[in-house]
């Protein structure tokens, strides 16, 4: 019997079978994606990157820097903060609506914490719980909403405010999501480190940022060059093991600064409809880990509700 | 149960008169010669560029100055050089002479794979100068850029020709089953690589969706592909080899379609931002290729444990042209390809110093590979076990099992019993073939085992945001550094190889060359030479 036609018809249609799912599909799914307004704004997210970070994608794409950080983010869950932002007038009725909510609490306790507003009440609830405490503080009178807050190791980490989703990799080509976490993940490393000369310093010599750090020096992506009438406002400050001899300064090349651009572009902090946020409850991270002691308090591009 | 044999019927259904085995070796020795030369090259090229990027884990400074050798150039420039110069290459070679031994025929118009080959190995020669200048695609498995591209598909299109045309061409009607995995090999890897092609490099989209495609189009590849092909030739081997009929033809047909049907649906990993029904469907199709583990493993450990049986056991033959497989050279027998037991595998059974059963050897090695690796990966698509799995080095060393440990050992196997017989020499130093064996079975244990480790105490470590990166990061430097170590090994075992393979095709060449020579100078009133 010659099955080899057969063996050529099934394997034609397993193949087709998962072409078809994970290749057809995602493509009409995915790549009918388009820009969506953010939770609760008329804004758009999200923007195509400006052309000095999109040029930094390429640099970033050539030279591998997906090899060893990952742009994917991951999140536990999501929880829901009550956010208390004023007492209202009636503070007897909020102070005994509170001391229900938090039982834990004596009525002077409660009206000490209530001098210092705004702040979550409660955490960590689950959505109903929450909707129903909101209620409760805003019958009293107050100003009370819920906040959706992501949780997670990752998030924990300082890495990201929520987790990746489609929506934010809509004007890459390719999308440097990475596959492996030799280096810190990237997806808000913008937010994290918002300083461009920061991140030319790390590119020329990580050490000097990052203690310990197992990254390889970047320094092709810049230029030693002889000083002309004075030194150049882009020049590097560097220590005296590393600075250049006298009359030299060091530059970033334009692959450098594009390749910063791109980094400072990468963030993880709009709220979207299907990774909810809410802005105001993302505080500064004390425990972020992995960054520098210099590292400021990350600042959200969102406006706050 | 009955182990797979061919009906004697099958005799009667020949086309014609019996092809020589060594008619047919010879009919495939200019293409698999220039295959597995290169082959042999790229990989040496490749675990240099390897063990470059391996160093740069523990000294980052390390030639830091060049870009085209940093890591995030040299790593791809590896990984690229290895699928496509060393496993698909190499795969492709042992495809077309298996599927001219299992069909009887030979390799007629040859001059397609040779030009085929050359097509390939220019294909992969400008991709990989392509991706150490910058010019990576940006996506994993699929980092040879464009305009390398036409040329590595005429390669595949010319040698997959020839082995659909070889196939065709038949006299043994009967397919065996390493005939079903070899042929949707070459099939697999013309759609899969003309898709990517399209979609993510002739005419990319933006945003995740080409990802989508690249995840699929590395799991096809680096899982579906290797598996067809490296299962092809281990069913093939391991019968032959070990002198035992394979037990049995239905434990390997189902292998095949739990492979091809399922093997696809997988490798999006359960971070990706993607819809989440993407990664699930991928669990799922991983789980289901576990059948495909189990029925080669059981179908492998009932073929060594049935009792040797000579080759002309009473069902049949073993294998469609099996017979006492004793080539024109049978003069010279190659000493590195042993027939028997599974034990003579080994040394201390087989007579000492003689290299025994070192294809087998390699083969086993690779089957035991493939069930290891392959559980490791099923394992770890599974979501509790990929919330601490992905994204660590867990990835890349299951990664390396599967192409390395399975694939590249049994195509090791396969050409040190396959080159001998197509020149009709024996391998001139038998010791650097045993010596391939234990630097390459060391190396690929010393970079997997360490980096598995590594990669789930990196997992579990990073779930507690407590913990601290930068000694997340240290944590796993010694188990990189052992893992140089394997690089190292491997690099030297492929040395041997190379070193081997071109001393033998040099002896061959230097003999024809001296025999021409003569044959011209000892008449020099040929016909052919007077001048008009």
């Amino acid at each position: 019997m010659n099955h080899s036609r057969w063996l050529l018809l099934a394997a034609f249609l397993s193949l087709a079978g998962s072409w078809f799912g994970f290749v057809l599909t995602p493509q009409a799914q995915l790549g009918r994606l388009q820009p969506a307004n953010l939770l609760g704004e008329p804004t758009l997210y999200p923007h195509a990157r400006p052309g000095l970070a999109r040029q930094g994608l390429e640099v970033y794409r050539a030279n591998g820097c997906a090899e060893c950080h990952t742009q994917q983010v991951r999140q536990s869950g999501t929880v829901c903060d009550v956010l208390l932002s004023a007492q209202g007038t009636n503070q007897a009725a909020v102070l005994s609506a509170v001391v229900q909510l938090k039982p834990g609490w004596s009525r002077p306790e409660a009206r000490q914490w209530l001098s210092t507003l705004p702040r979550p009440l409660l955490e960590g609830l689950n959505p109903a719980a929450a909707a129903v405490a909101v209620k409760a503080l805003n019958a009293a009178g107050a100003q009370a909403a819920v906040a959706i807050r992501p949780v997670g190791p990752e998030i924990a980490r300082g890495w990201g405010k929520r987790r990746n989703v489609a929506r934010d990799f809509l004007f890459d080509s390719p999308a440097a999501l990475g596959s492996q976490r030799i280096g810190p993940d990237l997806a808000d490393v913008g937010a994290r480190q918002p300083d461009a000369r920061w991140h030319l310093r790390h590119l020329y010599a990580p050490g000097l940022e990052v203690g310990g750090s197992a990254m390889p020096p970047y320094r092709f992506l810049f230029e030693q060059r002889r000083i002309v009438w004075r030194p150049s406002p882009d020049a590097l400050t560097l220590p005296p093991g590393l600075a250049p001899p006298r009359g030299y300064e060091v530059v970033p090349k334009p692959e450098a600064a594009a390749l910063a651009a791109y980094l400072l572009s990468l963030r993880t902090d709009a709220p979207l409809f299907e990774a909810p946020l809410s802005v105001a409850a993302a505080r500064p991270e004390a425990t972020s880990t992995n960054a520098p002691p210099t590292n400021s308090p990350a600042k959200s591009n969102s406006p706050s509700r | 149960m009955k182990p797979t044999a061919i009906p004697e019927s099958a005799a009667a259904s020949l086309a014609g008169p019996e092809t020589a085995t060594s008619e047919i070796d010879v009919s495939c020795r200019a293409p698999l010669v220039v295959f597995f030369l290169s082959a042999a090259g790229w990989l040496l090229i490749a675990s240099g560029l390897a063990l470059i990027c391996s160093i740069q884990f523990h000294s980052p400074d390390f030639l830091a100055g060049l870009a085209w050798l940093s890591y995030g150039r040299a790593h791809p420039a590896a990984s690229s050089a290895f699928l496509y110069g060393f496993c698909l290459q190499s795969g492709l070679g042992v495809s077309l002479w298996l599927l001219a031994r299992l069909g009887r025929t030979r390799l007629d118009y040859s001059w397609l794979a040779t030009v085929g080959a050359m097509s390939w190995n220019l294909g992969v020669a400008v991709g990989v100068w392509g991706i150490l200048t910058g010019d990576r695609t940006g996506f994993e498995a699929l980092d040879l850029p464009g305009y390398a591209t036409p040329m590595v598909f005429l390669g595949w299109v010319l040698a997959g020709i020839q082995g659909a045309l070889t196939f065709h061409r038949r006299r043994q009607q009967t397919l065996y089953v390493s005939q079903w995995f070899l042929l949707a090999a070459l099939f697999w890897f013309a759609w899969i690589y003309a898709t990517a092609q399209l979609l993510l490099v002739s005419f990319p989209g933006r945003g995740v969706a080409p990802s989508v495609i690249a995840w699929w189009y590395a799991q096809n590849l680096q899982v579906v592909w290797l598996w067809l092909a490296g299962l092809g030739a281990v069913f093939y081997f391991v019968p032959k080899l070990s002198g035992r009929p394979l037990q049995n033809r239905g434990l390997a047909l189902c292998a095949f379609w739990f492979i091809v049907v399922f093997g696809g649906w997988g490798g999006i990993p359960h971070s990706a931002p993607v819809p989440a029904w993407l990664p699930a469907l991928s669990t799922v199709g991983s789980v289901f290729s576990a059948v495909a583990l189990l029925a080669v493993g059981l179908s492998l450990w009932k073929t060594a444990r049935q009792g040797s049986r000579p080759a002309a056991a009473p069902e049949g033959r073993a294998l469609p042209e099996a017979a006492p497989a004793t080539p024109a050279s049978a003069g010279s027998l190659p000493a590195l390809s042993g027939r028997g037991q599974i034990s003579e595998a080994w040394p201390g059974a087989a007579a000492p110093g003689a290299p025994e059963g070192l294809p087998l050897r390699f083969v086993l090695f690779g089957a035991l590979a493939f069930l290891i690796g392959g559980g490791g990966r099923v394992l770890g698509s599974l979501p509790p076990i990929s919330s601490v799995t992905d994204l660590t080095w867990f990835g890349p060393a299951m990664y390396q099992l599967n192409a390395y440990g399975f694939f590249a050992m049994v195509i090791f196997g396969a050409v040190y019993w396959i080159m001998p017989r197509l020149l009709g020499l024996d391998f001139p130093w038998a010791g650097l073939g045993r010596a391939h064996f234990w630097l390459a079975s060391a190396g690929i244990v010393l970079l997997a085992a360490p980096l598995a480790i590594a990669g789930v105490l990196e997992g579990l470590k990073l779930r507690g945001p407590e913990n601290a990166f930068m000694e997340v990061v240290k944590a796993a430097l010694p188990a990189l550094r052992v893992s140089t170590l394997g690089e190292l090994f491997m690099a030297l075992g492929h040395a041997a190889f190379l070193a081997n393979l071109a001393s033998l095709a040099a002896r061959f060449y230097r003999l024809r060359a001296v025999s021409t020579f003569r044959s011209w100078t000892l008449d020099p009133y040929k016909p052919a030479e007077a001048k008009p």
